[in-house]
């Protein structure tokens, strides 16, 4: 399948520092067409379009629009998610160095369709060199009268990985400690200040101003049956050509991998990140859609020379650290899981420690308060199902 | 905290007014976090929690220009270690030490999002990328 620029489309075509480039190239079309239908047409165009949330959840967009738009309360709030701190994931930094105006449009739809007077952008700290840019593009649309009732601002993070969780997010916007929420209510009813709110990734609105532009039917002709549209990808690790691609939902992982970025001797490719999933190479034309695995689009290979446990430890060790300590099962599951891979590290694992790591596995699928625990024991669980010997050689007799 | 009708919560915001405090002195001293608390009216915790919660807030002085090494898997699998010696060399420091002179803090830090271009760093706010022992020196000079 052939790459596809719908949300890139923009990227090496205009002047991210000069609004007029954009604004000739059709710039700004789509939220004029917006504001020509009514708030629940923009609502049911973007469901009708199938978009899904492009952060690693999935969640429909259009449904959680509708949810923020019919919870009562005047005062609403939209927010898009600019705090990649996945592992491997670069996608939304490439988007906002080559094209903020794209996604002012779509903050400014998502606005209108919702209800809102106000817009965030949440910025992880570690783009800080990004603010100026991303700010000055706010500023143009602003001053060129495009936001018009509606405001952005710019809000910036202060280094956490769990502030890319959305509930952890609203808390760090408003000036908390980034810890993740208990749901319900969800932020549709309950979300920054405990008003209705919508959030959705950087990507996930880059989407919007096409779909308005082009139409439900056009965008939903794209990609597969449960996966509408095209995936960015960041993809890093072992391969020759490492960088950000735009594929249609649906195409083989090995397309990407092999075809684009040039991966060779391939053992296998960590999917969406540290809370991600492992795909030995023998699955390696596994379709990228929501119903196989997707998460944020994280692609990092690991050739043939790459030690199994030594990843899976790696990855254990960071999410521990970055775990919020709110909810136990994550924070004390996390580090029982390093002590454990750290001995496997060593070659001293133990012969309980197998069946330990399925349990804590499964304690923290269920029971941790957000993504992050949820998703924490992927890598474990993964390895433990493709990859069993080199756990077994790394038992102490 | 108010969640009245404003549109901008900055003035409210207490991480926003760490930032600001941290950008004015370096970092947030015991008796800037106690002031800071009772400009708030909140205990002295609810701001310690805060600012020793992010891993760009610190709670102890820091170097002029803080140098931050990506260790997470994309720059490990570009040997990243031998960027983090190759600093260690020429400052003379450990991750998680700053400089006799003041003029470096040095630490280790998470995904950057520059995998594409790993290894790579942060200097302060600068990002630093496909870098080589070699360059390190280099680099480092131009930071006072």
């Amino acid at each position: 399948m052939p790459q596809v620029r719908i949300v890139l489309n923009k990227c090496g075509i205009i002047d991210p520092k000069q609004i007029n480039t954009y604004v000739d190239k059709d710039g700004f079309k789509a939220l004029k067409k917006a504001r020509e239908m009514t708030p629940e047409a923009v609502i049911n165009e973007v469901k009708a379009s199938g978009l899904r949330g492009r952060g690693g959840a999935g969640f429909p967009c259009g449904l959680k629009w509708e949810g923020a738009r019919s919870s009562p309360g005047e005062e609403k709030y939209v927010i898009c998610n600019a705090d990649e701190g996945e592992v491997g994931t670069f996608k939304d930094r490439y988007i906002l160095e080559n094209d903020p105006f794209t996604l002012i449009e779509g903050i400014a739809i998502a606005g209108y369709a919702v209800g809102s007077k106000q817009g965030y952008i949440y910025l992880r700290a570690e783009y800080h060199y990004l603010l100026d840019l991303l700010s000055g593009a706010v500023d143009q649309a602003r001053e060129s009268g495009f936001l018009d009732g509606f405001d952005i601002v710019v809000r910036e993070g202060a280094g956490a990985y769990v502030c890319g969780e959305e509930s952890a997010l609203m808390e760090s916007i408003e000036g908390k400690r980034g810890e993740s929420r208990y749901r319900p209510p969800f932020p549709t009813v309950a979300g920054l200040w405990q008003k209705p709110s919508t959030i959705n990734n950087v990507e996930t609105l880059m989407n919007v101003p096409q779909i308005i532009l082009n139409g439900s039917d056009w965008y939903s002709k794209i990609g597969t049956e449960r996966s509408k549209g095209t995936k960015v990808f960041s993809v890093s690790g072992d391969v020759g050509k490492p960088g950000v691609y735009e594929l249609v939902l649906g195409t083989p992982l090995r397309e990407l991998v092999e075809t684009l970025a040039s991966a060779q001797n391939i053992k296998l490719v960590q999917i969406g990140g540290a809370t991600g999933r492992i795909v030995p190479y023998d699955m390696v034309d596994t379709p990228l859609a929501f119903e196989n695995i997707l998460g944020a689009g994280a692609i990092t290979v690991f050739d043939e020379s790459r030690d199994v446990i030594n990843i899976v430890y790696r990855t254990m060790e960071f999410l521990a650290e970055e775990s919020c300590g709110k909810c136990t099962p994550c924070r004390q599951g996390s580090e029982a899981m390093v002590e454990i891979l750290e001995r496997f590290d060593r070659g001293k694992g133990l012969k309980k420690d197998i069946r330990v790591l399925k349990e804590l596995s499964d304690t923290m699928i269920l029971s941790s308060l957000c993504g992050l625990g949820q998703a924490a024991p992927f890598s474990v669980m993964d390895t433990l199902k493709y990859f069993s010997n080199d756990y077994e050689k790394r038992i102490q007799s | 905290m108010s969640k009245n009708n404003s549109l901008d919560k900055a003035p409210d915001n207490i991480l926003v007014a760490i930032k600001e405090a941290q950008a004015r002195s370096g970092y947030l001293s015991r008796s800037s976090i106690e002031k800071l608390a009772e400009s708030f009216h909140v205990p002295i915790n609810e701001v310690y929690g805060v600012a020793s919660f992010y891993s760009f807030l610190a709670i102890k002085p820091m170097g002029r220009n803080v140098i931050r090494i990506c260790r997470s898997l994309p720059c490990y699998l570009k040997n990243c270690q031998i960027i983090i010696d190759a600093v260690k060399q020429e400052i003379g420091i450990k991750p998680g030490q700053t400089t006799a002179d003041g003029r470096f803090s040095f630490e280790l830090t998470n995904c950057i999002g520059l995998c594409d271009k790993a290894p790579a760093m942060l200097i302060n706010n600068d990002a630093h990328v496909d870098l080589t022992p070699e360059r390190i020196s280099q680099i480092l000079k131009s930071y006072k």
